[in-house]
Order: structure tokens, then sequence, then C-alpha cells
């Protein structure tokens, strides 16, 4: 009878053995989900006793009194949008300046050798660049740049106030740096993407080279550039470290580039770890979830812009 | 040549300049950058950096190997947590991928890959450090699992896409059962990528500050248990950035220099299995 039994048995244990693993698999997948359901849900409740006794006051309130137990975040969300925007503003044009040279203009060796590095420089750890933001380029500000603005341009509302550094200029010009790596190395993919007829129609029809990036590169690759560009925001807005060494730390709204500002992530990185209550507590979770939600608005908009052009998966990396 | 050629030319040599200008541009501040962390960190840096703990302020010396050890203990438990997730995660979604269940895990991967990392780390503090009554290189390390995981998951998946199906089916025809194929043949044959992906979220992880923050803390002493606040090169290198002492500058710029010589290693070292694999 042992003749008979041993195979069924093997067979049972085998498909024992499959049903353990396809479980164990599943759940570890499913805890992905999971974990984001399980995030979002405890920045919600975290949040609650904020939006209950702020409700729309939060997001135009001015004042941030942990003593009074008064919150409004409108000068973090002002610090915020405006330092991301202007980054993005002046990282755009070269970035794709420089993905266009990388991928159409250098000799391949050359691009080759920059585009790997550009990618190296994407991984630098954002406190690095802080650290030679506070230490190297805010003094340099100060000194120099910020005193020939003022004597220049001082007429303007944007460089009004004391040479201080530390100051929103800073912050936008660490972020612009900083969000250059990641839209290069994207734009450079969705560039890549472009399929090599219509450059070579482009180049039959007797255009020039830069004929052909206007009239065959940039229409084709226009949303997948949109969407590196839009993925840069992302992380300008979400960016804590360097920001929060370089941009001064004071609540307010200032037209000047020269004075100090504020934003959401440095509010958290620089409050959170000692909240004097529950509602100071709930109010920084409230502007997390501020940031969380524009992020993965952000987000989910810059991949699907992506993925229409290069019709491929960039990825967790991108 | 007519006027018009003429014009097209000047203005293709115009823009092909201004293209070499926008990539001298880009590199000229990265340039400076590296070259200030080399030149700032490899005058700081010294034996004491690897065996000294900080001095306190005022004495000059000390170094961060209360950081080195730290940030080599949170990478380490944080791999335990987030590589089974990701890796394994990747296997349920390449054997099992097309549905929506994995559509929707797919999808959060790349959600909580673009979710800031302090959001990442104030979530950690709720789930954490207020029922365990304390800040924790637990925490810390489970903040930077949350990282990780994202990053390993996708990388693996698109490894494992790549072994042929008919390796697999070659297994499974051995009569080798589903669980032992999917480890032995269809992961192992995928090693290189997969590691790549590891080393990739090991080199990620190594420099995130703002989700250690609040949950290791950091700490200017040696710490014995995993349940009490523990020092990190990045938190050390936010801390001695933003303060006042030249000391603690020049120990912010040696810590700079080892991290970006980690970050670089593990990089190329990424790019090496990358290439291999093809």
């Amino acid at each position: 009878m042992s003749d008979m039994d041993s195979a069924p048995l093997t067979d049972r244990r085998m498909i024992k053995g499959d049903a353990i693993f396809k479980g164990v698999i599943l759940a570890l997948a499913g805890s992905i989900l999971l974990i984001l359901l399980i995030m979002m849900f405890e920045m919600v409740k975290e949040s609650l006793p904020a939006i209950k006794k702020f409700g729309g006051r939060f997001l135009l309130g001015r004042e941030w009194d942990a003593v009074q137990g008064e919150f409004g975040a409108l000068d973090f969300l002002y610090g915020s949008v405006v330092s991301a925007v202007l980054a993005i503003l002046l990282a755009t044009p070269l970035s794709v300046g420089a993905a266009l040279f990388i991928t159409d203009i250098a000799p391949r060796k050359v691009g080759n050798v920059i585009a790997p590095i550009i990618e190296l420089l994407a991984a630098i750890p954002s406190v690095i660049y802080g650290l030679w933001g506070v230490l190297v380029m805010a003094p340099w500000l100060q000194q120099s740049v910020q005193p020939w603005l003022i004597e220049h341009f001082g007429f303007l509302p944007f460089f009004q106030g004391a040479p201080y550094g530390v100051s929103m200029m800073a912050a936008v010009f660490i972020l612009m740096i900083m969000i250059i790596p990641i839209i290069t190395s994207i734009t450079k993919e969705v560039l890549l993407a472009v399929p090599v007829s219509q450059k070579e129609a482009a180049y039959a029809l007797g255009a020039t080279r830069w004929e052909m990036v206007r009239m065959a590169l940039i229409p084709y690759a226009r949303s997948g550039v949109l969407g590196a560009v839009i993925l840069g925001l992302g992380r300008a807005i979400g960016e804590t470290m360097a920001v929060t060494m370089v941009i001064g730390n004071t609540p307010q709204i200032s037209l000047s580039l020269l004075a100090p500002a504020y934003t959401m992530p440095s509010v958290i990185a620089n409050e959170f770890a000692e909240t004097t209550s529950k509602l100071h507590a709930s109010a920084l979770m409230e502007v997390g979830l501020i940031l969380l939600v524009v992020t993965l608005i952000i987000n989910i908009m810059a991949r699907l812009l992506i993925w229409s052009v290069t019709r491929g998966d960039t990825g967790a990396r991108a | 040549m007519s006027t018009y050629d003429f014009r097209r030319r000047l203005v293709n040599n115009l823009m092909t300049i201004l293209l070499v200008g926008a990539a001298l541009a880009v590199m000229a501040p990265l340039g400076i950058i590296f070259f200030h962390i080399l030149k700032m960190g490899a005058g700081s840096l010294s034996l004491d950096f690897f065996t000294q703990i900080p001095k306190p302020t005022g004495e000059s010396g000390g170094g961060m190997a209360n950081g080195l050890a730290g940030s080599a203990i949170m990478i380490a438990l944080a791999s335990c947590f987030g590589l089974p997730v990701g890796i394994l995660g990747a296997v349920y979604l390449n054997e099992f991928g097309n549905n929506r269940f994995a559509t929707a895990v797919r999808f959060s991967a790349d959600v909580l890959a673009g979710i800031p990392s302090i959001i990442t780390g104030m979530v950690a503090y709720t789930l954490l450090v207020v029922p365990m009554k304390g800040f924790s290189a637990l925490a810390g390390a489970v903040a930077l699992a949350l990282i990780m995981i994202p990053i390993v998951l996708r990388t693996t998946e698109e490894q494992l896409k790549m072994v042929p199906g008919t390796l697999r089916e070659a297994s499974l025809a051995l009569g080798v059962p589903f669980w032992r194929t999917s480890l032995k043949v269809t992961l192992v044959s995928a090693r290189a990528g997969i590691t790549t992906g590891i080393l990739l979220s090991i080199a990620r992880i190594s420099g995130e500050t703002a989700p250690l923050l609040f949950t290791a803390l950091g700490n200017q002493f040696w710490s014995k248990k995993l349940n009490e606040p523990m020092a990190a090169i990045p938190l050390q290198i936010f801390n001695f950035a933003i303060a006042p002492y030249d000391d603690w500058h020049r120990l912010a710029w040696a810590g700079a220099l080892v991290l970006v010589v980690i970050m670089f290693t593990l990089n190329l070292t990424a790019r090496y299995f990358g290439r291999s694999r093809q």
C-alpha cells in the first residue's frame, strides 16, 4: 500500500508547498497596497483635529502660533509654491538644452560620458546639497550676488531688503541645481524614444539641425518633456533637507527674493519632533497631508505624460 | 546663398551655441559642488573620523563613528524588512500580474515612490514612535524600508520579466514544484539585475535624512539598543552643518565626502551588475 500512496502524498506536499508560497507572495505584494492605504489613513486621521478646528481658515490663515494654538499655513504654502515654481522655470530650459546637447549635438562619445555623470549627480543626497548651500552658496550670495543686485536692481520689489544669504533666492538656486539632473535624464530618455524616421524625414526635407529639433523632435517629445518637468516640480515641492538649510525658515510672504521664507516640508522638519500640543502636531500633520495630496496629483500627472511618449515603464527610479 | 538660407544657418548656429551653453551651465554648479566636497572633505578627513564619536562643542577633533555604525545598522535592518517584501512582491507581480489587484499594487508602488520622504517619517512616527513612547532606531529602519520597497519591487519585476518563459517551463516540466522554480530558477536567473536594484535602493536610503528626523532622531553618543535614538551619517551632516561651529562644519564636510564615496561606489557597482546582465 505504501507504493500506491507515496505518489499522491508527494503531490499533495508539492501542492501544499505551492499554496503556501502563493499565499506568502500574495500577502507581501498586498502589503504594499496596504502600506499606501495605511499611510493615507494615518495622515488623514492625525490631521482631523486641525481640520475640524480650523477648516478652510487653515489654508488662508497666516498666524502660526503654537503657544496661542492658532495655525494657518498660507506662508508655508506660498514658500513651497514660489520656490518650486521659480526653480522649475530656471531649471527647465537648462535641462532640456542639456538633454538636446547629449542626444543630438555632442559627439556620441561625449554624450556617453556626460549622461551617466548627470545620472550619478541625481543620486547625491539632498543633505549634501544643503551642506554646500548653507556653507558655500549662501555666504557667496550674501557677500557678492545680493549686494550687487540691491545696488543695481534695488528699485525692483524682488531685490529689496538686506542681504541675508539664506533666503528664497538661495532655496530657488539649490532646488534648481538639484532637479536639473532629474529633468535632464528623463528628457534624454524621452528624446531618445523619438523614432529615428521622424528625424531623418526632417533632414531629408533639407532641415538644419535646429529645424529638425523644432519640427520633428520637440513636437513628438513635448508631452514627455512636460512630464519630466512636472516630475521635477513634484521633487522640488517635496524637497526637505536642502531647502530647510538655506531658506532661512521665517514664515512670511515677501515679494523680495532676498528675504527668508519657509516651506511646508521645512516647517515639518523643524517642528514635528518637538511639538508643544496635540493641536500643534495635528496642524503639522495637516501640512503634511496637503503636501501629500499635491505631490500625488503632480506625480500621477507626470507619469501619465512620460508614459504617453515612451510607452514603456520608467519604473520607480524615475 | 539667399538671405533666407543665411538666416536659417544663423539661427541653427545660434541655437547650437545656446544648447552647448545650457549643457555647460548644467555641469558647472554640479562640478563646483563636487569640487568643494572633495576639497573640504579630504582636508577634514582623518582616522579619528572613523573611530571617534563627536566631541562636545568647543573641543576640536572627534569623528562620526557612531553615525557610521548607526547608518549601517539601520540600513541592514531596513533591508531585512524591505527586501523580502520588494523581491517576493515582484515575484507575485511577475507570476500572477495580469489582474486588477496586481495593477493596484504596481500603482501603489509608483505612488509610494513619489511620496516625499518626510511624510514617510511622519507616518513611521505615528505608527511606531508614539506607541513605543520614544524615538528609536527601529522606527528609523521601518521608515527607510518604506522608501526601499517600491524601488526594489519595480526594478526586480523588470528583471524577472526578462527571464525567458521557456526556462521556467523546463523546470516545471521536470516536476520541480512551482515555488522552487520561482525561487531557484526565475529569481536566480535574474540575480544580476536584481542586485542592481538592491544596491540602488541601498544607495538611496543611505543618504536619506528627512525620514530619520522624527524616528531615529540622532544621538551624540553610541546607542546600545534598537529602541533608543540612534545616530546616522546624514542626520549628523545636517545637524553639524546648521550649527555655528567650524569644527562641526569640518566634520560635516568629511561626512559628506564619505557619504558621496559610498553612494558612488554603490551606484557604480550597480551599473556593473546591470551591464554584465546584457
